[in-house]
């Protein structure tokens, strides 16, 4: 079954700062933990997010094109960057996203994908 | 009720949690599966409502409540190819569990206190799915709607398909983070089992023996858990005073006026036995205190041989790990008993100005009977109404209220 993991910055959380040893030890972990996912067959995509400022989103209404700058809605929680497993179970799902630096640093939600009948 | 019908009942309903279990690790679906026992439950009724049961109660009601729901799958799955890929998973779902004989009530447990369902809802869950309560009794004791709870339950069993969480034990690394979420529900089903409320006699019995039973299994996966088995010597202790704790018209005896010849020995011999291997373990905590206390009351063969001052202790050093109002109460009343009515009223006046000890009815009823012992009547009678004004349960309320009617008419001034 998919997960998609949103991985999210919370606002009183700091994480390392660029440069630091912190932060090299930290993309280090995000390498090995992405690796380790998909040695194991459930990484099915992943991949960091550009910070909300580069955002667009857009909305159709009467069938007209709605563009603004910036997120759907302003939350001081920031999507970081995003993975989607296949997993058996939710549990199998955490113990792969508790090794994902963004829940030492911040959260991450998880999101059953809806199983459509044609993926059964 | 007809008598058989009503032992076929108490039978029945003690298999539920595990039919329920089985069904629902086989098909993954816990509304089936409930569905699927409650129909089971009502034909095995139908069926032996008056006669000798069958060798095998467990056996019938897991059968047909298995091919009830396995019917059910496959009309379906002529519907939805979704089904027909569960039913084909049934197979690979579980990956193999080291123990090969895990009770499936554990894992049914595990799976209505997993961290990812609302954690309000995992006691309603259990008491649904194991113990077959309905939605109407449990929203009684909740003091809900029947509305809102079937909302809450429906949630919840939504949760664990649509996230798909698993029917299994932890594995032995994850328990440790698991085990105490299971402890407590167990434990709130026992109470809820234990206490007054709107359930009749015999439901509230099986209650117990339900917690009892899921104790034990618990007690069997974690045999070296201090905290596991001071939960099920608590239970056991408790539960041995359950032939005394009632009169024949529904009313709560007082367990100083308890007839203690009643009392369970062999419950007491077996408590005592497992708080004993769980201090052993040198690993104190809240389950193992209150099996101590609940030991304490056991080992008195009268109210008076009681040890109160141990009580005391152990009520202190409870109340480093909860400062609920239950424990404030029962330690003021063990020091009142060991250094009179004055010492106990000093240890709940420490609470004085504490906004939430304020609202806690019981502190309120604790003051008021150590006042009246102690012949202040006016200051006694604001604290029963004190009590009172904080809405208690009906059986807490006539107790308070009658103690309230026995109290001096205070003097016309001369």
């Amino acid at each position: 079954m998919r997960y998609l993991c949103l991985l999210v910055g919370e606002p009183d959380l700091e994480g390392p700062a660029p440069g630091t040893p912190e932060f090299t030890q930290m993309l280090s972990d995000y390498g090995s933990a992405t690796q380790a996912m998909a040695a194991a067959g459930v990484l099915v995509d992943s991949g960091p997010l550009q910070p909300a400022g580069s955002a667009t989103t857009i909305r159709v209404r009467d069938g007209e094109s709605l563009v603004t700058d910036g997120p759907f809605a302003e939350l001081k929680e920031q999507i970081g960057g995003y993975y989607v497993l296949d997993c058996a179970d939710l549990d199998e799902t955490l113990r792969w996203a508790a090794t994902i630096p963004a829940a030492r640093f911040g959260a991450i939600e998880i999101r059953p994908v809806m199983m459509m009948p044609e993926q059964a | 009720m007809s008598e058989p019908s009503a032992t076929a009942e108490t039978v029945f309903r003690r298999e539920w949690g595990r039919a329920v279990a089985l069904v629902a690790r086989l098909t993954g679906n816990l509304g089936l599966a409930e569905d699927a026992v409650q129909e089971a439950f009502a034909a095995a009724l139908d069926r032996w409502a008056d006669g000798p049961l069958p060798r095998d109660p467990a056996g019938w009601l897991i059968t047909v409540a298995r091919n009830q729901a396995l019917d059910q799958l496959r009309r379906e799955a002529r519907r939805s190819r979704k089904e027909e890929a569960a039913m084909r998973m049934l197979g690979e779902r579980d990956p193999p569990q080291p123990e090969l004989i895990v009770d499936d009530r554990l894992r049914l447990i595990f799976a209505c206190c997993h961290p990812a369902i609302d954690r309000g809802t995992h006691v309603a869950l259990a008491l649904r799915t194991l113990c077959g309560l309905t939605t109407a009794q449990i929203a009684r004791s909740f003091l809900v709607s029947e509305a809102a709870m079937a909302q809450r339950l429906v949630r919840a069993k939504r949760k664990i398909r649509d996230a798909a969480i698993p029917f299994r034990v932890p594995a032995d690394h994850e328990l440790p983070d698991r085990i105490g979420g299971v402890l407590r529900v167990v434990y709130l089903v026992f109470t809820e089992g234990h206490r007054a409320s709107a359930s009749p006699r015999q439901v509230r019995g099986e209650l117990c023996d339900e917690a009892i039973r899921l104790a034990r299994l618990l007690a069997g996966l974690c045999p070296d858990d201090p905290e596991v088995l001071g939960l099920l010597a608590l239970l056991l202790l408790t539960d041995a005073r359950r032939p005394a704790r009632e009169a024949a018209d529904g009313r709560l005896i007082l367990l100083e006026d308890q007839d203690r010849s009643l009392w369970d020995a062999a419950r007491i011999g077996e408590g005592t036995r497992i708080l004993d291997r769980a201090t052993r373990l040198r690993r104190p905590g809240p389950y193992q205190l209150q099996a101590a206390i609940a030991a304490c009351h056991a080992a008195a063969g009268e109210s008076s041989d009681t040890d109160w001052a141990e009580i005391a202790v152990l009520y202190s050093a409870l109340g480093r790990y909860e400062s609920s109002p239950v424990v404030h109460a029962n330690r003021a009343v063990a020091v009142a008993k060991v250094e009179g009515p004055a010492a106990g009223l000093a240890i709940l006046d420490e609470l004085r100005g504490d906004g939430r000890a304020e609202g806690w009815h019981l502190l309120h009823a604790c003051r008021a009977d150590l006042l009246r012992r102690l012949g202040r009547a006016a200051e006694a009678r604001d604290a029963y109404r004190a009590a009172l004004a904080l809405d208690p349960p009906p059986a807490e309320r006539e107790f308070l209220a009658g103690r309230l009617s026995e109290l001096p008419v205070p003097s016309p001034k001369g």
